[in-house]
């Protein structure tokens, strides 16, 4: 198994490499002079020249490569120009926000999800199956954005049930905590009122970002129930009248789940991007909305280290669904 | 002629097809068929924000515009940048499989590492960066969106033609001599088409929607275009007043990409028999 997982992370390497080569020519190589684009809109020419004497960009393209990995590495990513902080420090208060948010949509997911997709499977082809694949490929068309205004429009503005925006209600003092989870940090202080709070400010951002993952599991564990229905041991079981339900949710689905679990290590690396459109919208403290006024801003610096952030988390995510799957079936340990 | 009547049988399929027909005719009809074709500029600040009604269907924008005009205006576009991007990555999604996929040694391992490396990247966010750098713009939204989507055709030609590479038809066209351009164009690239017109299909959704984020987020699209991810963003100022104003650009997307995903989903089923076991 140990071999299994060195072997798992050296076929990373070269992928880390080729995100490291491809952010660099990005920010170095596409804008005509990047320099002046990361020194921003205001800057005199002596600033730009600083920077550019600053930054190396004028010398070789290997020599800078050299220098960005080096800052890389110290995840030395400079200073934010929309809140002149460093990158990294922003990145790290607001990574608890998103990795709350996303932890949340993939639990509804998951809980909605594999009920869902069984029930689909056990009625194949007929109508209760032909409604949950509209509605799980629709939960893959419908616009994340749009979905987040609708449930606003409804839930916060018409009904007034939930608020509108934000993490936690401006009078309302944050529980610090170990966690940086909201909802994990006000129970470990005792603070329902807190968790109550951030719950409900937690709902309509995790309702939207659940739809396509939402969608994702159902058509997984729908694909993966009605394989295992064909096999022997489930013809056995039905043949000497074992319960029909009993055979269903605890055998068959416990034989469907691995192509599911990879999908859901998939999605976490798509709920991490998605987070950017919905926390924009629900003005979510985290990574997401901390790009989008990045993008805004052309603030290059922390474009760059979001990007690379996100291609990592897509790595290790990869890494450890492998290893999970390993975990399910030992068998493709040496497949690999 | 099999696959149309395979298709018909099969009922959320269909109502794709149908979907995307409706939508192809709505935008190649649009200026006909919009009430008020003017509305693409014209402002009308007498009737600001009217309810949806019978002269209006849909309501009115907050400069007066019928919104009606706009969603079946804002069709075209959407098609248009959907087409062009999917095109255009396979256009260079297409021949970098075939190359990979046939040929062995270092020039695949550097093709199919590069497209690991793009597939790894999130789409949405490489492609708002690569807009915001060569300065928004929609002609930068297509380029970037055309960017990070051509290694799903690379991957799946790929696929396709290491199978297909060591089959005893191309062993035979090898023996004759014929040369690799042909083996790869005339007799690899028709038994490879299934998979890359399911996924062209599924990215043409996939696409539309991804241009609405751009849209939506001031990176695709400028005023006054009726693109429907930016008529949803101009909207917010005026909800929950307004309600009309969002809805209605949404659903069109939301219908748009639907049928274009029930169809790719349909096809899928029909055009691969490896994979309808698992239906």
């Amino acid at each position: 198994m140990l071999r299994f997982m060195l072997r798992r992370v050296l076929l990373a390497l070269p992928s880390l490499f080729g995100l490291l080569v491809i952010t660099f020519l990005l920010i170095r190589v596409v804008p005509a002079d990047p320099a002046a684009a990361l020194a921003g809109d205001n800057a005199t020419p002596e600033q730009i020249a600083r920077i550019r004497h600053q930054y190396g960009f004028d010398r070789p393209l290997v020599a800078q490569f050299g220098l960005y990995i080096v800052d890389v590495a110290h995840l030395d990513f400079g200073e934010s120009q929309y809140s002149s902080r460093p990158v990294a420090r922003d990145i790290a208060e607001r990574l608890p926000a998103t990795l709350e948010l996303t932890v949340s949509a993939l639990l509804i997911g998951i809980v909605l999800g594999v009920p869902l997709g069984v029930v689909a499977a056990v009625h194949h082809n007929r109508w209760p199956d032909f409604l949950l694949r509209v509605l799980s490929i629709g939960g893959i068309a419908v616009a994340a954005f749009w979905f987040a205004i609708m449930l606003q429009l409804l839930f916060a503005m018409q009904l007034e049930w939930l608020p509108l925006r934000g993490r936690i209600s401006d009078g309302m003092i944050a529980p610090a905590g170990p966690t940086g989870f909201l909802l994990v940090d006000s129970l470990l202080a005792g603070r329902i009122d807190a968790f109550r709070d951030a719950l409900r400010h937690l709902a309509l951002p995790a309702i939207t970002l659940s739809l396509g993952g939402l969608a994702t599991i159902t058509r997984f564990t729908r694909a993966g129930v009605l394989e295992t229905m064909q096999k022997d041991f489930v013809l056995y079981e039905r043949a000497v009248g074992y319960p029909r339900r009993r055979l269903i949710w605890l055998y068959v689905l416990r034989n469907s789940v691995v192509a599911t679990v990879t999908q859901i290590g998939l999605l976490f690396g798509g709920l991490i991007a998605g987070a950017v459109v919905v926390e924009s919208i629900f003005d979510w403290p985290g990574i997401g909305d901390y790009t989008v006024q990045a993008i805004l801003t052309a603030d290059y610096k922390v474009m760059l280290a979001v990007t690379l952030l996100i291609g990592v988390i897509y790595a290790v995510v990869n890494i450890i669904t492998d290893l999970l799957h390993g975990l399910i079936d030992p068998r493709l340990w040496d497949q690999l | 002629m099999l696959v149309l009547r395979k298709l018909a049988r099969d009922i959320p399929a269909l109502a794709g097809l149908l979907i995307v027909l409706f939508v192809a005719a709505v935008a190649l009809a649009g200026p006909w068929l919009a009430p008020h074709p003017g509305d693409i500029s014209a402002s009308h600040l007498l009737q600001r924000l009217k309810p949806p009604s019978p002269a209006f269907p849909f309501g009115t924008d907050n400069l007066g515009r019928d919104l009606l005009s706009r969603v079946i205006l804002g069709a075209r576009g959407a098609l248009e940048v959907a087409l062009v991007v999917v095109g255009a990555a396979m256009a260079v999604g297409v021949p970098l499989g075939l190359i990979a996929g046939y040929s062995t040694g270092w020039l695949s391992e550097i093709v199919m590492r590069i497209t690991d490396v793009f597939l790894a990247l999130p789409q949405l966010i490489l492609a708002l960066a690569l807009a915001q750098l060569m300065s928004p713009s929609l002609e930068s939204a297509m380029l970037a969106l055309a960017i990070t989507y051509w290694p799903f055709f690379t991957r799946i030609v790929y696929a396709e033609t290491r199978r297909l590479r060591t089959a005893l038809f191309v062993d035979a066209l090898q023996g004759i001599g014929a040369g690799t351009p042909r083996i790869l164009l005339a007799h690899i690239l028709p038994n490879a088409i299934s998979p890359i017109i399911v996924r062209a299909t599924i990215g043409l959704g996939f696409t539309i929607l991804v241009a609405a984020v751009l849209g939506f987020l001031g990176m695709g699209a400028t005023p006054p275009d009726p693109d429907w991810g930016l008529t949803i963003s101009q909207s917010r100022t005026y909800l929950p007043r307004a309600w009309w104003y969002a809805t209605f650009p949404g659903l069109a997307i939301l219908v748009t990409v639907l049928g274009f995903n029930l169809l790719g989903d349909g096809l899928r089923d029909i055009l691969d028999p490896r994979l309808r076991r698992s239906r």
